[in-house]
């Protein structure tokens, strides 16, 4: 350190104690929520536990998410667990492989192919919303694990990300696999594979979030609680008409759709933050 | 390639799986939250394991208006449920989708199910029917504004009975002010409460055309006198104490559970989250009605929600529709549902059937909804409301209203604001429909 | 790089599995976007009339629609000044902290991974006019909190909300920055007798610019288009459209509104408003990596 002041290492640990304090403020409430009864909430939002946590998180888990949602939390864990690692295997699969194409060949209509696949990234799916169900519906994949998916899969923010990331490999690489006589389906394996572990690493934590926290999608494309996602349900959950919302339920179906996601943010956060400050770097 | 063939085929594979039923399976959208939904599912229930020809899948889609959203982008896409439960206030855009909609008439004769219009509430129907008088969709959830008062409350303040007027309510509520309440009433939806049922007991025109019914180039005259001078009042009201806003919906609600205010307008069919919520006495009152206006009040108008059967189903499965459709309507489902809900019984069967278990003895208030709306004959100010693009008129009436009470807008700019701006959208509605 | 694969075929087959996915789930629809742009149709789409440009004047005559980019400037350049500003504040008491610098990290980074749809749940109960503690807390100081009535507290709230989830994000990528800076600049300043304050703003943040302004094109990006979630689960746009952003409108036009010509045009325009946007990061980036 350039100087010892021990009144702003301790400021400084103040300030940082605060800030994860009301950082975490919204998951005390939803904690301590989601130990009470439904009447509680009916004057204020109980700032301390209940006595119904048990009761709460198994009746969420294993019964029915809430009167609106019949159907046990655990099987949306299960479908938002399918739809997040197909979105981010898919996702890191196909953009991996084209962006290879990208940065390792020159062929004719590289620029096109890399324009249309980059313009992608100018509408999210919120804005083409119904005509991006309308063809989900033509190719028969409401109610399915495929229209989940797939049009999750057709950003291209991994391709531009993997894309960064092989372009700043030194071409010697490429020279010296050629030299070896490995081809480039060996050269993408043997070298490139493990070179971009950090990459690959960084990239599944960003795309298992982002699967895993997809919302409109799902809402509007399942009708059949068997597909439900877990972060949907949600609203599920909020629109009783002439009704109330049943607050305890609500929230351990939030605190239940925020462990996984988190829990792979944090356990993988070293690879994550490299990763991520790396590629975007 | 051939990876992604097979991973697609294996994808697919499995959202076709577990489909494959004997019986003929007819989907219902639905927008029955909490424990209503949870009693549309015993219902629904109760029909599947009646018989074994038809199964019924009900489908919670959210809001009433995603599920009527969700049911026409799934219509356009030829994915449409055989029945879709849709608000009142979409009534009109059901109707003119001649293309997309089987009446619900025409679905009875062809199929030759029982049914007789007769058998239920013309204040209910009437909403529902063409200018025959057909009945195009199957009311199913009905209700109408009720005011509910926290009778605790009203005895500390001394109050022996419930205000019958906006003149009681008013004098009222300072009584229960000086006695430590923090506001005099709350209201739920709004939009319908304070002005189209507002317009409707008064016996003034919400919108020209007889309130829509003749014809889609209607205009809307909401922004008259009487309308006025009520969104004045409350907005004076509100300055006072005396009326705290609280949401469009019913979110409001709380505000009286929690007894910080000690009366609330509000649908009928709130009953049952009162008795579930209210840890105090509470009681249930007629909408009140100025005075000053009227010397008798006209019926209220519905709201809640019909059933609409869609196009492009097998005859197969228009035969299980008519046949739960039937189910639904008979007296003993009906009064079960009018019971438990607190939505109106929507055949006269249902309604003494209920009497006659002692029902409305028992639950003191439940049959004011009921007796409201069946009270005097409907008016063609009092029969209901039919616009185009209604969804969005809510929104802007919503948008307008909470002008008002934010202190942005004056009430009669306010409203001339959402008359101009719902105006546009029923000549839009109407260009769409040439 | 100069040295490429001599291959002629193998590309193209790399790219197609992207090339499907793109044309199937993007081209498609955003095609059908753009005919659907010049046409009016009814809510079932059971009929259709071509009328040229003519969902273009209607929206460019809307003040509705004008309030609504209004109300997306406010909203994202708000989402991403006090994002930036609170994890910059964060990252450079971080920076300063030996013991437990790991702890604050953990402890900061994971709403990162929390849906926004949630974090909308989760500031709504705080803030619900009727039980949230915050607004019964702010009521018994005076201030009246109703985000169903009050436009701004509305957009308060969406932007808290909002705001709340980025933090983490952009305090990872100043405390990489920081960690980059070389101490014996600092070092050197300080012998000068420079103060910490003056420090900072004479040689941290002019070094951090780069990361400063890459974070404030994500975050704008960020609050244009992953905020749905947020704005959707707490005010739905309201009230009086003082929340509706441009990508709201969209959606709520298109699907609550069933105006498919209105919404469709409103994504042309977003289209070309993200086009201009892409490519300004796109330059960004670019030039960063060929230094």
């Amino acid at each position: 350190m350039i100087e010892n002041r021990p009144w702003l290492k301790l400021f400084s640990h103040f300030i940082l104690i605060a800030g994860v304090l009301i950082v975490a403020l919204p998951v005390w409430v939803a904690l301590v929520g989601s130990t009470q009864s439904a009447g509680s909430f009916a004057d204020s939002v109980p700032l301390w536990f209940g006595d119904q946590g048990v009761q709460n998180w198994s009746h969420v888990l294993f019964h029915a998410a809430g009167s609106t949602l019949q159907i046990p939390v655990w099987h949306l864990l299960l479908n938002s667990m399918i739809m997040a690692l197909g979105i981010t295997f898919g996702k890191i699969a196909i953009s991996m492989i084209s962006a290879y194409a990208i940065v390792f060949f020159r062929f004719p209509f590289r620029s096109l192919i890399f324009w249309v696949i980059f313009i992608t990234l100018m509408l999210p799916v919120e804005v083409r919303i119904v005509p991006t169900y309308q063809v989900i519906a033509n190719l028969n994949m409401l109610n399915s694990y495929s229209g989940l998916i797939l049009p999750m899969i057709a950003s291209a923010t991994a391709t531009f990300l993997f894309r960064q990331c092989f372009m700043s490999m030194p071409g010697e690489l490429v020279e010296a696999a050629r030299i070896d006589g490995a081809g480039p389906i060996r050269f993408f394996f043997d070298i490139l594979l493990p070179m971009s572990r950090t990459n690959i690493a960084a990239m599944f934590v960003i795309m298992f979030i982002y699967g895993w926290n997809q919302y409109l999608w799902p809402l509007i494309i399942t009708t059949d609680d068997t597909y439900y996602t877990l972060v949907m349900s949600i609203k599920n959950m909020l629109s009783v008409p002439d009704g109330d919302i049943e607050w305890n339920n609500v929230m351990v179906t939030t605190l239940l759709a925020m462990i996984p996601p988190v829990a792979v943010v944090v356990g993988m956060q070293k690879l994550f933050v490299k990763g991520l400050v790396d590629a975007e770097k | 390639m051939r990876k992604l063939t097979l991973a697609m085929a294996v994808l697919g594979g499995l959202s076709l799986s577990g489909s494959s039923f004997a019986a003929t399976e007819i989907q219902w959208w639905h927008a029955m939250g909490g424990a209503n939904g949870q009693e549309l599912n015993r219902i629904v229930k109760e029909f599947n394991d009646s018989q074994n020809k038809y199964k019924v899948d009900p489908v919670f889609k959210g809001t009433y208006t995603e599920t009527m959203t969700s049911a026409i982008a799934a219509f356009r896409a030829h994915k449409q449920p055989a029945i879709v439960q849709v608000f009142e206030v979409g009534t009109a855009s059901m109707m003119a989708a001649k293309g997309a909609i089987y009446p619900v008439y025409q679905l009875m004769k062809d199929t030759r199910e029982p049914f007789n219009p007769k058998d239920y509430l013309s204040s209910v129907t009437g909403y529902y029917s063409d200018l025959k008088g057909n009945m195009l969709s199957m009311p199913f959830n009905s209700s109408t504004p009720v005011l509910y008062y926290n009778k605790d409350m009203f005895k500390k303040a001394g109050i022996s009975s419930p205000p019958k007027t906006w003149e009681e309510v008013a004098a009222d509520s300072k009584k229960l002010l000086a006695s430590g309440a923090k506001c005099g009433f709350t209201t739920g939806w709004q939009s319908w409460v304070q002005l189209e049922n507002l317009s409707a007991r008064h016996n003034v025109p919400f919108a020209s055309n007889d309130d829509g019914f003749a014809g889609l180039n209607t205009k809307l005259l909401f922004n008259g006198p009487l309308q006025v001078m009520h969104i004045t009042k409350m907005h004076e009201w509100q300055k006072s104490g005396i009326f705290s806003y609280g949401g469009r919906r019913s979110d409001s609600v709380p505000k009286f559970y929690s007894q910080q205010c000690a009366m609330y307008t509000g649908s009928s069919s709130a009953y049952g989250g009162m008795v579930k919520n209210a840890k105090f006495d509470f009681g249930v009152s007629s909408l009140p009605y100025w005075a000053s206006e009227v010397k008798k009040p006209s019926n209220t108008i519905i709201g809640g929600a019909s059933l609409w059967v869609l196009r492009g189903k097998s005859k197969e499965q228009y035969k299980a529709v008519a046949a739960f459709l039937h189910f639904l309507s008979t007296p003993k489902i009906q009064a079960e549902w009018h019971q438990f809900t607190g939505y109106l019984p929507i055949t006269h069967a249902a309604y003494e059937l209920t009497k006659k278990e002692g029902f409305y003895k028992t639950h003191p208030g439940t049959d004011v909804a009921v007796l409201q709306m069946t009270a005097s004959k409907p008016t063609v100010n009092s029969r209901g409301l039919r616009l185009g693009n209604f969804v969005q008129i809510r929104d802007v009436i919503n948008s307008a209203l909470e002008s008002v009470w934010s202190g942005q807008a004056t009430p009669q700019a306010a409203l001339n604001t959402a008359v101009k701006r719902g105006d546009a959208l029923l000549r839009r509605f109407e260009r769409a429909h040439q | 790089m100069s040295v490429y694969f001599p291959q002629k075929k193998l590309p193209y087959l790399l790219v197609l599995p992207q090339l499907i996915i793109t044309a199937i789930f993007f081209l498609w629809p955003a095609g059908q976007a753009f005919k659907q742009a010049f046409y009016r149709e009814d809510a079932f789409g059971l009929s259709q009339t071509f009328i040229g440009f003519g969902n273009f004047i209607d929206l460019f005559q809307d003040p509705l629609y004008y309030k609504s980019m209004g109300v997306t400037m406010v909203f994202s350049f708000s989402v991403a000044f006090f994002g930036i500003a609170i994890a910059l504040w964060l990252a450079v008491m971080a920076d300063r902290v030996i013991r437990g610098k790991m702890a604050y990290q953990t402890l900061l980074v994971w709403p990162y991974a929390v849906a926004p749809a949630l974090a909308g749940v989760l500031w709504w109960i705080l803030f619900d006019p009727n039980i949230g503690p915050i607004a019964l807390f702010l009521d018994r100081i005076g201030i009246h909190w109703n985000h169903f009535l009050n436009g701004d507290q509305a957009m308060i709230l969406v932007v808290i909300a909002a705001t709340w989830k980025q933090i983490s994000y952009n305090f990872l990528f100043f405390l990489a920055g920081l960690q980059a800076i070389p101490r014996s600049l600092i070092e050197a300043a300080a012998i000068d007798g420079a103060g910490p304050f003056k420090r900072f703003w004479d040689i941290v943040f002019p070094l951090l610019s780069p990361t400063t302004f890459f974070l404030l094109v994500v975050n704008l990006v960020y609050a244009f288009f992953d905020t749905f979630g947020v704005i959707d689960t707490t005010t739905q746009g309201g009230p009086d459209g003082s929340t509706n952003t441009l990508v709201y409108k969209v959606f709520k036009d298109g699907f609550i509104g069933l105006d498919s010509g209105g919404s469709a045009a409103q994504s042309i325009v977003l289209m070309a408003i993200v086009g201009l946007m892409t490519v300004v990061q796109f330059r960004f980036i670019e030039r960063k990596v060929q230094y």
